[in-house]
């Protein structure tokens, strides 16, 4: 019927599977002190001492190949790494984006000269990257922007302006999708990605502050920025294809179900208290744990693909939209379940990461793609658009 | 995946198990009608038997095709309880009756012992049923039927001397627990069904000049729809991962509560899809949706097994992740 008919469940091979354990003792000893609160930020944490820990440890980059400093591990390897990351609440902001993204795209689009350059750096924890994708007229309509890059005898001159780019004041780089010709009427056509370095002349970087009170986006502007020669990633012109890419390796990780684990766990601890149990909280914690499970099989199915060198395009929008719901569902099924024991003493630590979480759960079915956007790349991938 | 026999069962199903039998076998159930005569010649009702008692060996995991075929073809007779019961009837050396069997528990009554709805007991010729502890084989000609709902279901009532004479059939205390994956499984049959009939039907409906399917109010609820199946029918594989013939407690528990969790959404997409025409009798869909809310209600409902999940969640200090691991890890 469609490629969701091959959705089925896989196995995480004993090699990598076997990661779990080394990594579960390191991140309780790092984070036995951080409160819950802190850690339910995690990929959202920023924290580069520990990025370089994690680099040390050869645990950024373990898909890369090893000649550039990778593990040259499987996409399962990183799949059981990530997955420990999310649920410890480990603060993997700083290489998040360079490790899940970044490094595979200049892996698979780079030159021999561009990943010598970057990759060993992204597996040692020391260029971390964002994203240039979004900017004031191009949010969902990605293929609207208009910062464009002009050819120049020694490279290209970029102008324009990037918004909602994560951690963008605390990146060494950007990968940014640009109009190198044509206009923004030519939809796909005249698209390209440069490699930013930020900290050249004529970037500015300017972070917004959201509704929590955290500044993890910002807006970046381009003022006759001189890039070299080889700040062109893969082909000129070919950047829609290669974002698309680049989206499929961002939407199909584990982070897409765990953004409310660290507030689900804290919450069960204390309905496994005399105090804090009741039939209404044992159910609801059955119905989360259940519409997890189900994810993750999926998401591990996804990462089947992934190794076999597929694109899951579709799949990844699946699972996105589904995850982000129960990643919705979470903070506001605990607070109806809290603030509904009238006599009860609530721990103020558990009601910290409550409203944290609640605050920023509105960007998790925003963020990478909205739930409209990754609707409609289902319905393409059923046949009816 | 033995999918040699599954694809011969999805073609024989395709042959047989037509609209037309489903109704007429709801409008006048006919234990000895030939859809269920000639899969009992077929051998398919001896999937699960081991081999050197004439089955064809097969384990629950690889049996899951076939029970989610007979979702997907609405199959009338309780032919999932069917192969399940024989295989637990040859494990405990017993002969195996001729006709279908249904599977239930029982509960106490002044006469001996009744039950609630049993699916598919108008078609079957025995049950297996679990009382007091044990699971034994009674044949239906001994019951007394009281009408259920649904036209397929009855009530049952058996007297004391009738359970005391039954053969049990082992100390197997899991009845509950299986006939809750086999729904689970046959509820992801009828949601990968109604799933394709509704993409179809969007593709050739035309309104507004165009196919229906082209609105995007329509692709989303197809896309929702697509993640509700897709999701639960990954919940029920997971329940058959077996190599056995014993489903895991969990894994069930977290299967009969998502596919009876999407049953719920996808019929109610299905139908607001479909329109007014899905509302007929005279049309197909019904036969599936009409299955979708009776299963959902079969063998425990959505927040029956949440709390068994919940249950085993308070009972796993630690992470979560790690329940959820040993829910759906598979092993090399």
């Amino acid at each position: 019927m469609s490629q969701l008919d091959s959705l089925n469940p896989q196995a995480i091979p004993a090699e990598d599977e076997a990661l779990r354990s080394e990594v579960r003792s390191f991140l309780s000893e790092a984070l036995k002190d951080v409160p819950a609160h802190i850690r339910a930020r995690s990929w959202s944490g920023y924290d580069p001492a520990f990025s370089r820990k994690l680099g040390e440890l050869g645990w950024l980059g373990i898909t890369l190949p090893t000649e550039y400093g990778g593990g040259g591990r499987s996409a399962y390897a990183r799949y059981v790494l990530v997955e420990e990351f999310l649920n410890s609440g480990a603060p993997v902001g700083s290489h998040w984006i360079a490790d899940r993204q970044s490094g595979p795209l200049i892996l698979k689009y780079g030159s021999e000269a561009q990943k010598r350059r970057y990759l060993p750096a992204i597996c040692k924890g020391e260029a971390f990257f964002c994203i240039g994708m979004s900017e004031p007229g191009a949010g969902s309509d990605l293929a609207s922007v208009r910062t464009r890059a002009v050819r120049h005898p020694s490279g290209w001159v970029l102008n324009g302006q990037k918004i909602w780019t994560t951690n963008a004041h605390h990146c060494h780089f950007m990968i940014a999708l640009v109009r190198t010709s044509g206009e923004a009427s030519d939809r796909h056509q005249g698209l390209s990605q440069l490699i930013v370095d930020l900290s050249l002349p004529g970037v500015t970087v300017r972070p917004i502050t959201d509704l929590s009170g955290d500044s993890h986006f910002c807006e970046v502007f381009f003022d006759n920025v001189q890039l070299p020669e080889d700040a062109l990633i893969g082909a000129e012109g070919a950047g829609w294809e290669q974002v698309t890419a680049e989206l499929a390796f961002e939407r199909s990780g584990p982070e897409r179900l765990y953004s409310s684990i660290v507030l689900f766990d804290q919450w069960l601890d204390f309905v496994r208290t005399p105090a804090g149990h009741t039939p209404q909280a044992q159910r609801l914690a059955g119905k989360i744990i259940s519409q997890l499970a189900p994810l993750r099989a999926l998401s591990i199915s996804i990462t089947e693909k992934l190794t076999r060198g597929e694109s899951p395009v579709v799949e990844a929008a699946l699972v996105k939209d589904l995850g982000t719901g129960v990643e919705q569902l979470i903070p506001n099924a605990i607070a109806d379940d809290l603030a509904g024991r009238l006599d009860a003493p609530i721990p103020l630590e558990l009601l910290q990461t409550l409203n944290y979480v609640t605050q920023v759960a509105p960007s998790f079915s925003l963020r990478g793609g909205t739930r409209d956007i990754l609707r409609g790349m289902i319905a393409r991938g059923l046949g009816l658009r | 995946m033995d999918n040699l026999f599954a694809d011969a069962l999805g073609q024989w199903l395709a042959d047989r198990c037509t609209p037309e039998t489903i109704r007429a076998l709801e409008k006048q159930p006919q234990p000895n009608h030939t859809l269920w005569t000639k899969l009992q010649t077929s051998g398919f009702a001896d999937a699960l038997v081991p081999e050197d008692q004439g089955g064809a060996g097969l384990t629950l995991a690889e049996a899951y095709p076939l029970v989610e075929l007979c979702g997907q073809y609405a199959m009338p007779f309780p032919f999932a309880e069917t192969m399940l019961g024989r295989a637990w009837l040859a494990q405990a050396q017993l002969p195996r009756p001729e006709g279908a069997l249904a599977l239930t528990h029982a509960i106490a009554s002044p006469e001996g012992l009744c039950t609630g709805g049993v699916r598919g007991a108008r078609l079957a010729q025995a049950t297996l049923v679990a009382f007091d502890q044990q699971v034994r084989l009674l044949p239906l000609a001994s019951a007394r039927l009281e009408p259920d709902v649904f036209p397929l279901d009855a009530r049952l009532h058996w007297k004391q001397a009738d359970w005391d004479r039954a053969p049990t059939v082992g100390d197997l205390r899991e009845l509950r627990t299986s006939l809750a994956a086999l729904y689970a499984g046959l509820t992801a049959g009828a949601l990968l069904h109604i799933f394709s009939r509704t993409l179809q039907y969007a593709n050739e409906r035309q309104q507004f000049g165009k196919p229906i399917g082209k609105f995007q109010a329509i692709q989303h609820q197809l896309s929702v729809m697509s993640e509700h199946v897709f999701a639960a029918r990954m919940s029920a594989q997971l329940a058959f991962t077996d190599n056995g013939l014993t489903v895991d407690t969990l894994r069930t528990a977290i299967a009969k509560a998502r596919t009876s969790e999407a049953a719920l959404e996808v019929a109610a997409l299905s139908h607001s899809i479909h329109g007014a025409i899905g509302f007929t009798a005279e049309y197909d869909l019904q036969l599936f949706t009409r299955r979708l809310n009776l299963w959902r209600q079969t063998a425990g409902s959505e927040s029956y097994w949440h709390d068994q999940v919940g249950a085993s969640a308070l009972a796993h200090p630690g992470l979560s992740l790690d329940l959820i691991r040993q829910a759906t890890d598979l092993t090399c």
